[in-house]
């Protein structure tokens, strides 16, 4: 099917003004959040029916097209990246909240819902969608179950995957498949599980129950401040250790401070090495209890100084400035690249040295921000697109310290996805035969491999082509690591 | 304690040769669960240890066949906990066995479940390849979640051969309660304190009375208990009965059913007795009803009915599928197990 024959077949089943196909209009399609990526494709639809969905996957199906499927297009991997030989279609048009049900503390949402509507829509009902991406504002509940978006509260809320009870979806055969219910389990496979994270390769999401809970009576954070990012890590630990799971336990390194401090001023010490931002929630004489419990756990790790937060006005300025890094960040840099390594928390300090000597072994800035408590890193590495070869060095920082995350146990990507930007690293993570089996699942649900090509998962030719360069003289990379 | 890997590797691949297929054993503390079948056992009793536990790190690694009864002692010693409160039923109980089963207690509304918490595993799959997802750490999306995949799949994907959960610390404190209420109130009542921001971590009803738990720090759940109000025994040995099923309940010779349904379903008038668990959303009922008659009941009421104890041996004891969610678990088992040698009809008959 040639891309005249293509959009006359998407015409028939859409209006004219929801297919598009000139480059102007498509435009605002080539990229989604990681923009350094980006590239028109063939054709870009944007349906507003749950059948003329299923008559697109249908249509692309029978003619083996490429079809990415696309939310708001906030994603930092790139697995809304269109492929140019394929349609894009985009679920923005599928934003109603289909159904809110207190009693079963649930809410039953289209795909281009925003993450932050869902907790609005509830308020006046005492609940909240816990997941709280950064992007929350913009980000929709679509792309969250395919990317499984975490958030500043994962450490105690966990991820999406904890927090949805059903999903609607439409596989390649254009069938509609229910997955879970307003229940606590489903029979059979855990496609709930399956479905959440698997990067649009598995099946078009239309529909998502998400879980809701009570909003807590109060919330309180506490602003500790440290000379040394050693000690600030050391601290997470101890937090942990003293059997306080706080809502939120987040650092930032100096770089990411001032960046801040200077953008929103939420009033972070400046002369800091890292702080840590704690919140503690729950009931009221709960919260006093934990933070009369962590502000002694703190005392004990040796920081400059600490605050607890004494209105909320000033707790929430405590997290603006936490919320707002990376756009802080974005402005004393051209451009800047986010990794989203995660790994076992004890690693912190050694990992966040060896960050430090790679940047300065290639001239680079790199700010940190990130979710202590999972031990999920964002290193913001700061370069510049106009300097020639700068994008490159900082993609090769950006690949060694995801190297160093794998070498110490942990995985290339906590939240963010693999999409396009972390496929080769797929081929350090995994073996070839674990990489088989994905694409085994793969081929259950899609065989023709029309959902998302060339995503999230790599072909093991590509990695064989990669090993190569990896292994130097049979020695893996940084040997100085333990290793498990 | 012991690493039975390459030998259980070996076994599978030998089954794969002589086309024999196998039934997947450790502690059988669950095994009333399983259908009998004429596969060949292949127990992993032995393939024990903790491998990793750094209680800092809230994260514990151990081989299937390690018993929780020593898991929960190790994490005891830390004050830390398995947070879905699995069901033993028998000393023997493993850890494979209760990610296979992915049985949670009555904590799991609150906390959540067995498949809520693993974070990552190694298995044997049906090709006899020894393959390892997720990992140890809280976040992680590479790949398709295969980890939580294997939660309740009765060993039929593959033999799981080492599983990282993540743990929490235990509760400082807890409180028990009871109020009394006839059922529709007290399932209204149970609605109520769910829907609010209470310590909870368990909330049942059996004979007349509503049994609370709080769980959380002593000021946390002193200040519920005031607001909750009611009787408030020293001590409320219901809940290890409920979670062991040892309670008067649970005797008898009738069939034993379990029906997952959404927790705000109304009181359902049914021949035998129950017992509602999970603050609505679990209801355990002794009854002769025939299968088919709670399949239907339960599918009208958007939930899902399992035969668990007793009952007929040869019928599926998992509420039936549609068409296309069962061709979907087919084509998964098939990208595991293509020969069908894995724990074949465990699950759902036919594959």
């Amino acid at each position: 099917m040639d891309k005249k024959a293509l959009i006359a077949a998407l015409r028939e089943i859409l209006p004219a003004s929801q297919v598009l196909d000139s480059t102007e209009a498509q435009r605002p399609f080539e990229c989604d959040g990681l923009s350094a990526y980006h590239r028109l494709p063939l054709v870009t639809v944007l349906p507003e029916q749950q059948e003329q969905v299923q008559a697109i996957v249908r249509l692309c199906h029978q003619n083996r097209i490429p079809l990415v499927a696309r939310g708001a297009g906030t994603g930092l991997s790139g697995g809304a990246l269109p492929d140019e030989n394929g349609v894009l279609l985009s679920l923005a048009k599928f934003n109603r909240i289909v159904d809110i049900d207190p009693d079963n503390l649930c809410a039953t949402v289209e795909p281009g819902v925003r993450n932050l509507a869902i907790s609005e829509a509830v308020a006046d009902k005492g609940l909240y969608y816990a997941p709280d991406p950064s992007s929350q504002i913009a980000c929709s509940i679509g792309g969250n179950v395919a990317e499984n978006a975490g958030g500043v509260h994962c450490l105690k809320y966990g991820l999406t995957v904890h927090n949805i009870m059903a999903l609607k979806v439409i596989t390649t055969d254009g069938e509609l498949l229910t997955i879970g219910g307003k229940t606590y389990d489903s029979p059979g496979y855990d496609l709930l599980a399956l479905m959440t994270g698997s990067e649009g390769l598995l099946g078009i999401i239309m529909e998502v129950t998400v879980k809701l809970l009570p909003q807590p009576e109060r919330k309180q954070v506490i602003l500790a401040a440290f000379d040394d990012i050693g000690k600030a890590a050391t601290a997470v630990g101890d937090i942990i250790a003293a059997g306080i799971i706080p809502a939120g336990l987040e650092m930032m390194d100096r770089l990411a401070i001032q960046a801040a401090e200077d953008f929103c001023h939420p009033g972070y010490p400046l002369d800091a090495e890292a702080i840590l931002l704690c919140e503690i929630d729950g009931n009221n004489e709960e919260v006093s209890e934990r933070i009369m419990q962590l502000r002694q756990v703190l005392d004990r790790t040796g920081p400059m100084h600490f605050a607890t937060a004494e209105t909320e006005a000033q707790r929430q300025q405590f997290w603006a400035g936490r919320k707002a890094a990376f756009p802080a960040v974005g402005r004393i840099s051209p451009d800047y690249y986010c990794m989203d390594g995660t790994i076992p928390r004890r690693h912190l300090p050694q990992i966040l040295k060896r960050i430090a000597e790679l940047a300065a072994g290639c001239g680079l800035n790199v700010a940190n921000v990130f979710h202590a408590g999972d031990g999920n890193l964002h290193p913001l590495i700061l370069y510049d697109a106009n300097q020639p070869g700068e994008l490159e060095q900082a993609e090769q920082l950006g690949a060694e310290i995801l190297e160093l995350c794998i070498a110490v146990g942990g995985t290339i990507t906590g939240e963010h996805g693999v999409g396009i930007e972390k496929i080769d690293q797929m081929c350090s993570q995994f073996a070839a035969a674990e990489l088989s089996q994905f694409h085994a699942l793969k081929n259950a649900f899609d065989p023709a491999g029309i959902l998302n090509p060339g995503k999230a998962v790599p072909s093991l030719h590509r990695c064989a082509e990669l090993g190569a360069m990896h292994v130097h003289h049979g020695q893996l990379p940084h040997p100085e690591l333990e290793r498990f | 304690m012991s690493d039975r890997t390459e030998e259980l590797q070996g076994r599978i691949k030998q089954a794969m040769a002589s086309d024999s297929p196998l039934q997947i054993q450790a502690g059988g503390s669950k095994s009333f669960l399983c259908r009998q079948t004429t596969a060949q056992p292949l127990s992993v009793k032995g393939h024990s240890g903790i491998i990793n536990y750094d209680p800092t790190e809230l994260v514990l690694t151990a081989r299937a066949g390690t018993s929780l009864k020593e898991i929960e002692q190790t994490l005891a010693a830390s004050q830390q906990i398995l947070p879905f409160e699995p069901p033993f039923f028998d000393d023997g109980a493993t850890l494979g066995g209760a990610i296979a089963t992915g049985l949670s207690g009555p904590i799991r509304p609150f906390t959540g479940s067995a498949r809520d918490y693993v974070l990552g595993c190694q298995i044997i799959n049906g090709k006899g390849e020894i393959l390892k997802f997720g990992g140890q750490v809280m976040k992680n999306v590479a790949g398709y979640d295969v980890s939580r995949l294997m939660v309740g799949a009765m060993g039929t994907l593959g033999l799981l051969l080492e599983i990282s959960i993540k743990v929490l610390p235990a509760f400082p404190n807890q409180l028990y309660l009871q109020q009394s209420h006839p059922p529709q109130e007290a399932l209204r009542f149970m609605r109520r304190l769910s829907s609010q921001n209470l310590p909870l971590s368990g909330l049942a009803y059996e004979g007349d009375k509503v049994h609370i738990r709080l769980a959380g720090s002593g000021s946390a759940v002193k200040a519920a208990a005031a607001k909750i109000g009611g009787e408030q025994p020293a001590d409320d040995p219901f809940w290890h009965e409920l979670k062991e099923q040892t309670h008067a309940f649970f005797d008898g010779e009738l069939a034993l059913w379990r029906l997952s349904l959404p927790a705000a379903t109304a009181y359902l008038n049914l021949p035998g007795k129950q017992l509602i668990d999970w603050g609505g959303a679990l209801r355990w009922l002794k009854s002769d009803e025939p299968s088919r008659n709670l399949f239907q009941l339960a599918a009208g009421c958007a939930g899902h009915a399992r035969l668990f104890r007793g009952g007929e041996a040869d019928l599926d004891r998992i509420q039936p599928q549609l068409p296309a969610m069962r061709a979907i678990h087919q084509k998964i088992k098939h990208s595991f197990d293509p020969h069908g040698i894995l724990n074949p009809g465990q699950l759902y008959s036919g594959f």
